[in-house]
């Protein structure tokens, strides 16, 4: 029992059940799963196929974040990606034929995994501090997504592209299967491999992992590069499922989000030590809250305001100065206690 | 001592633990006005701990400081400079990036109608830097001048306000012999003054030329409070660092195999600046070579030079058997030549990786990312690491910061043994760690060499190199001087070597 | 600020060591003159281009389209020269606005509705700032907090765009002060005079010196005995204020409060400074510098303009000018460290 409670996903797990909870009270409907045609609806399962791109871009910040690192690019890197993929769809004679579609994911992540690139070689080779190596193409991406659809929301027809985001297989939407893939590979990759040991010691100390022989360089580079890719998958699926390249809007302030997610999960923004179940937990937890948020009725724009409650509540819970603020609490507590016991003898 | 004057400080019973490490264990210290005094002692025998407990940048867990006969207590460094005690510390904890008058005067600016005077502050910082013989433009940025110049600043700020005793910690390190005589002078001035003056330095030279007494400490431990006209160069090392005659019979000193001595690793020429120069080292299969010399003499540089942790600045390292000249520490690992460094805290020990991970680590980063070691035979491996040396507690999945100092060393040697290496270089292994744990890793370092693994051993402790070592290099002022077989030493002799006041003048 | 003694030397030698003199003084002025160099060979490209670039009211509209930009950059400076950063800049702009627009809308007096929206700034600033301290928060996260409170209660306030109808604030901008063909407005004079009284608390007063010290070395300022809490602290606060300030002006100047203005603002703020010539590791920085690095952003936009390009080329550009700065930051850093 004390092992499960000394879990680093212990807390925020029962942070997550506990707000899912209290939308099941307040609103029975939440719960509540319907099927139609053999493709199952309802609050919960719009819970799983909105939470995609946020979650995608979680996972690459998550490992971003175990290297000591951030990544505040990933929104423009989004961008970027559906203004490629839109624009090359939409240029094509075909864009209902698969190869179009292919084609067009394939080149934007490409572009998207050499952004992150390009991110990694600022950080890793150049030294330059990551909130302001990213910072660059946080600026310039949006421009060059915009640049791409000659400042336009490009739109396009296409069933199979419409098909990613809003459409289900097997009774769940795709989405949610992108989702499932991108965690199972990442934590394949992390966790078969060495990289997720090798990548928590460079992020810890990455003078004894130099000394180690930790080519910590490479590690690094390569978290910005996978954090690209992530974003570009994410990027892909948020145009699909507006079915238009909007420069400005895809993916604003998701990289806000993602870090939410990263540290409501457990994960430290002081680099180490991670967790990818923590993660999704702070994914599926945040995008519960908007949910709830809505509910409420209050308006979405001011979600804002929730989310920064939630972050001081986080932080201070994190914060050493409150921690020692309570442990001195309650050694007084129970110093007193004893000392009433003492003349209860 | 009968001095009719009462101390000007006093420190009594002082005790700083961090953590389960006590620091300093109640250690008296007194200082009388218009004296020098020097604190000595090697790396981690309390010296800079015992500075900042007096200078209120670290509280006491028991003890108490006087001034003047009057208990007083600092909460920062701000009220032990309103108190009158100023420090320089040894890295200079001045802002590079404002001007040399600022730095003299930051806090007490000169203001006229609520706006600083600069034409005051650049004047008055002036005179307190002529004060110090030093003719510089006061408005020129700290950051561009030398870091003697930088140091003689910092010694400006301090004697800029009402002072009544200063702290000078490693004041000369980078002054050249001018400099140092310019310096000099002023100690003597404020002297003069009635300025108790605290000057730690490593030249034992300077140590004689200007100090009137000193204290040793040792381990955290007090050693004595000597006159310096009544304590000998020799026995003052002897003091620094420390000597039971009774420990030195434990174990005979292993014969080295002479039968087939292979050259492993040799070093010719290494430059690193500012540690070493020029130094040539060989070092034989099966033999443990000690590195000896006092604090500051390149011991350490020297190992990270061997092991291509730091870039050589000139010279050339081979390690004979596979014909390698690593450039960086995963190329000597690859070579097989390891370094366990000197400071584990920050240099070796991931702390919140556990023990398990930390032992495998350099095992895995030379595999690679993709030929991950099976789970099982990492936990196989690491458990017959923990059972061979004796780490306690024998948990695999404890967090390898939680561990003590010297287990934290063992699970280091685990690390770097689990690589098979051919050269171990240890940086003060035994430092910092109880008893016990000293003698374990004593003994491993001598089966370690009698079954062909060449070992290069650093520490502070004389007698422990004699006993460790087949030999010794002796390093002065970051050069070998000699390099002897340890039978023909004593410990007396080596101090001799070590101690030697420097005669290359010339 | 030469040496006047070397004059009788002679001329070359006193060229030199002038030229020393300065180096050794003034070396963080070097990247203000890289930016002003950027200005100048921006101004001469369109000058020589369209033949009819440069005049008086160009220079006006550079400073009255960024006059909020002007007033949020000085803000920025005083935090970044202490190491930190502040993202909370737009949108605290944003929701002091559309509070402002708000309030006289309902018939409160701008005399009140004015300290009012300062306040919410500067409380805003003091949350970030007690998070950095006192949380031990980044400076990064804790002004995110800010950023996402802000935008909220922008949001909370008005979900729509609030006309303003009160002379008093119309009047910041419609009031035209004419030198020629040089005019300036209310809301210039202010980011203005928010220039001059940052040069003069960053130059002139102890606070400022110790917000330089807090950017070379927290630690050694701590160690002399500086009053660090406070002024990193306040350096928050001020940044609030700034944020409060812009907010006013950019409300006079489009004549309504917008809760969605700003977004972004944050970033062109901190490359403006950036550009500018200060230093993101902290300590070394001019308001000045930061004053170039606005219209240097301010040209650029004008520029795409002139030549009728994709307005996301600005973005493209900023980034580009911000990648090329922190690279050349990066080198000086190195190099200097590599010195000691």
């Amino acid at each position: 029992m004390k092992n499960i409670v000394k879990h680093r996903v212990f807390w925020p797990a029962v942070a997550l059940v506990a707000l899912l909870m209290l939308n099941a009270i307040a609103r029975p409907s939440f719960l509540s799963i319907t099927v139609q045609d053999g493709e199952l609806y309802g609050s919960l399962i719009s819970l799983l196929r909105n939470s995609a791109p946020l979650m995608l871009v979680a996972l690459g910040m998550t490992i971003v974040i175990a290297t000591r690192g951030i990544d505040l690019s990933v929104g423009a890197v989004m961008a970027v990606s559906g203004a490629v993929a839109l624009t090359i769809i939409a240029d094509s004679p075909t864009p209902e034929a698969p190869g179009t579609i292919a084609t067009a994911v394939a080149v934007a992540v490409v572009v998207t995994l050499i952004a992150g690139a390009w991110n990694g070689f600022l950080v890793a080779v150049l030294g330059i501090q990551p909130i302001i190596a990213t910072l660059v193409l946080m600026l310039a991406g949006r421009g060059i997504a915009l640049l791409i659809t000659n400042g336009e929301i490009t739109t396009v027809n296409s069933a199979p592209y419409k098909f990613m985001s809003q459409g289900y297989l097997l009774g769940f939407p795709f989405a949610f299967f992108v989702s499932i893939a991108a965690i199972v590979i990442v934590v394949l990759v992390q966790r078969r491999t060495a990289l997720g040991m090798l990548t928590e010691a460079v992020g810890i100390n990455p003078e004894a992992s130099r000394l180690a022989g930790v080519r910590s360089r490479g590690i690094i580079w390569g978290a910005y590069a996978a954090s690209g890719l992530l974003a570009g998958f994410a990027g892909i699926l948020y145009s699909s499922n507006i079915m238009a390249a909007d420069s400005n809007a895809a993916g604003n302030l998701i990289e806000l989000d993602a870090i939410l997610a990263v540290v409501l999960g457990g994960t430290s923004l002081m680099g180490g030590k991670f967790s990818i179940a923590g993660t999704v937990i702070g994914v599926f937890t945040i995008q519960t809250l908007k949910s709830t948020i809505v509910f409420l009725g209050v308006p979405s724009p001011v979600t804002p305001v929730f989310m920064a409650a939630v972050v001081i509540v986080v932080v201070a819970v994190q914060s050493p100065l409150l921690r020692r603020t309570a442990l001195r609490a309650v050694g007084s507590i129970r110093g007193s206690n004893s000392n009433t016991t003492e003349v209860a003898k | 001592m009968d001095s009719a004057v009462p101390p000007l400080v006093e420190v009594s019973g002082a005790t700083v633990r961090f953590g389960a490490e006590t620091a300093l264990s109640s250690v008296d210290f007194r200082m009388f006005p218009g004296e020098v005094h020097s604190l000595m002692g090697e790396n981690g025998a309390g010296k800079s701990t015992l500075i900042k407990a007096l200078t209120g940048a670290l509280p006491l867990d028991a003890g108490e400081v006087r001034l003047n006969g009057v208990p007083v207590r600092f909460r920062s460094p701000h009220d032990a400079q309103q108190a009158g005690i100023r420090t320089v510390y040894q890295e200079i904890d001045l802002l590079p990036n404002l001007s040399v008058a600022e730095n003299i005067m930051l806090g007490r600016e000169p203001r006229r109608f609520g706006a600083i005077d600069w034409k005051r502050v650049r004047s008055e910082a002036t005179v307190a830097l002529a004060d110090l013989g030093l003719d510089i433009d006061p408005a020129s940025q700290l950051g561009t001048h030398s870091l003697a110049v930088q140091q003689l600043v910092a010694i400006a700020r301090a004697l800029s306000t009402e002072v009544k005793v200063l702290v000078l910690d490693e004041p000369t390190s980078s002054l050249d012999l001018d400099e140092v005589a310019e310096l000099f002078r002023v100690i003597r001035e404020l002297k003069q003054r009635g300025v108790a003056i605290l000057f730690v330095s490593h030249f034992l030279d300077q140590v004689y030329e200007i100090c009137d007494r000193i204290t040793v400490l040792r381990s955290g431990s007090l050693v004595g409070e000597y006159k310096i006209q009544e304590l000998l160069r020799i026995d003052l090392v002897q003091k620094m660092l420390g000597r039971s005659p009774g420990e030195i019979a434990t174990r005979a000193p292993a014969a080295p195999t002479e039968k087939k001595s292979q050259t492993v690793l040799s070093g010719a020429g290494l430059t690193v600046r500012p540690g070493i120069a020029n130094a040539t080292i060989e070092l034989v299969e099966g033999e443990v070579l000690g590195l000896a010399g006092l604090l500051g003499s390149g011991r350490t540089e020297l190992a990270r030079a061997l092991t291509a942790v730091d870039r050589l600045d000139g010279g050339t390292l081979l390690v004979t058997a596979t014909g390698g000249s690593p450039r960086t520490p995963r190329e000597a690992i690859f070579h097989r030549v390891v370094y366990s460094p000197e400071n584990r805290r920050t240099d070796g020990i991931i702390d919140r990786l556990s023990v398990e991970e930390n032992i495998g680590l350099a095992l895995q980063a030379q595999y690679g990312v993709f030929r991950r070691i099976p789970r099982a035979r990492m936990r196989e491996l690491a458990a017959s690491w923990v059972e061979a040396l004796g780490i306690r507690p024998a948990d695999l999945s404890r967090p390898a910061g939680q561990l003590s100092g010297g287990n934290q060393q063992k699970v280091m040697l685990a690390r770097l043994l689990a690589l098979a290496p051919r050269v171990l270089v240890l940086d003060e292994p035994t430092r910092g760690i109880d008893v016990g744990a000293k003698v374990d890793v004593q003994n491993l370092v001598g089966e370690l060499a009698d079954s062909g693994l060449s070992v290069v051993f650093i520490s502070a402790e004389l007698e422990e190199v004699l006993r460790v070592g087949h030999r010794v290099a002796i390093l002065r002022d970051g050069a070998i001087v000699d390099t002897l077989p340890s039978d023909g030493l004593t410990v007396d002799s080596l101090l001799a070597l070590v101690a030697k006041p420097d005669e290359n003048a010339e | 600020m030469t040496d006047l003694k070397t004059a009788a030397t002679s001329p070359l030698s006193t060229v030199l060591g002038a030229l020393n003199t300065f180096r050794s003084r003034h070396a963080s002025w070097i990247p203000v003159f890289a930016a002003v160099l950027i200005l100048v060979v921006m101004f001469g490209f369109a000058q020589w281009w369209f033949g009819n670039f440069l005049s008086l009211r160009l220079i006006s509209a550079l400073l009255l389209d960024n006059a909020y930009l002007l007033i949020l950059a000085v803000g920025m400076t005083f935090v970044i020269l202490t190491g930190g950063i502040d993202l909370s800049v737009g949108s605290v702009m944003a929701f002091t606005g559309i509070l402002c627009a708000s309030l006289v809308s309902q018939g409160v007096p701008a005399g009140v509705a004015v300290p009012l929206m300062i306040a919410a700034g500067a409380a805003i600033g003091l949350l970030i700032g007690v998070l950095v301290h006192y949380f031990d928060v980044q400076p990064f996260i804790a002004s995110l907090v800010g950023m996402f409170l802000a935008r909220g209660l922008a949001f909370l306030v008005s979900l729509r765009s609030i006309k303003v109808e009160d002379e008093w604030i119309l009047a910041l901008q419609s009031t035209r002060f004419k030198f020629g063909d040089f005019y300036i407005t209310p809301t210039g004079i202010i980011a203005l005079v928010v220039v001059v009284v940052g040069v003069l608390l960053l130059q002139f007063t102890r606070f400022g010196r110790t917000i330089y010290a807090i950017g070379g070395n927290e630690q050694s300022a701590r160690l002399m005995g500086l009053p660090v809490v406070r002024t990193k602290i306040l350096a928050y606060v001020i940044s609030g204020v700034c944020a409060g300030l812009a907010g006013l002006v950019l409300t006079a100047y489009q004549g309504s409060g917008y809760p969605l203005n700003g977004s972004g603002a944050e970033l062109d703020t901190i490359a403006a400074v950036v550009i500018g010539g200060t230093l993101l590791t902290g300590g070394s920085g001019y308001v000045i510098g930061s004053m170039i690095g606005v219209f240097v952003y301010g040209t650029i936009a004008i520029l795409i303009n002139f030549l009728g390009a994709e307005q996301s080329w600005k973005r493209i550009i900023v980034g580009g000018l911000l990648l090329v700065f922190v690279v050349v930051q990066r080198v000086i850093v190195t190099r200097s460290s590599r010195r000691t």
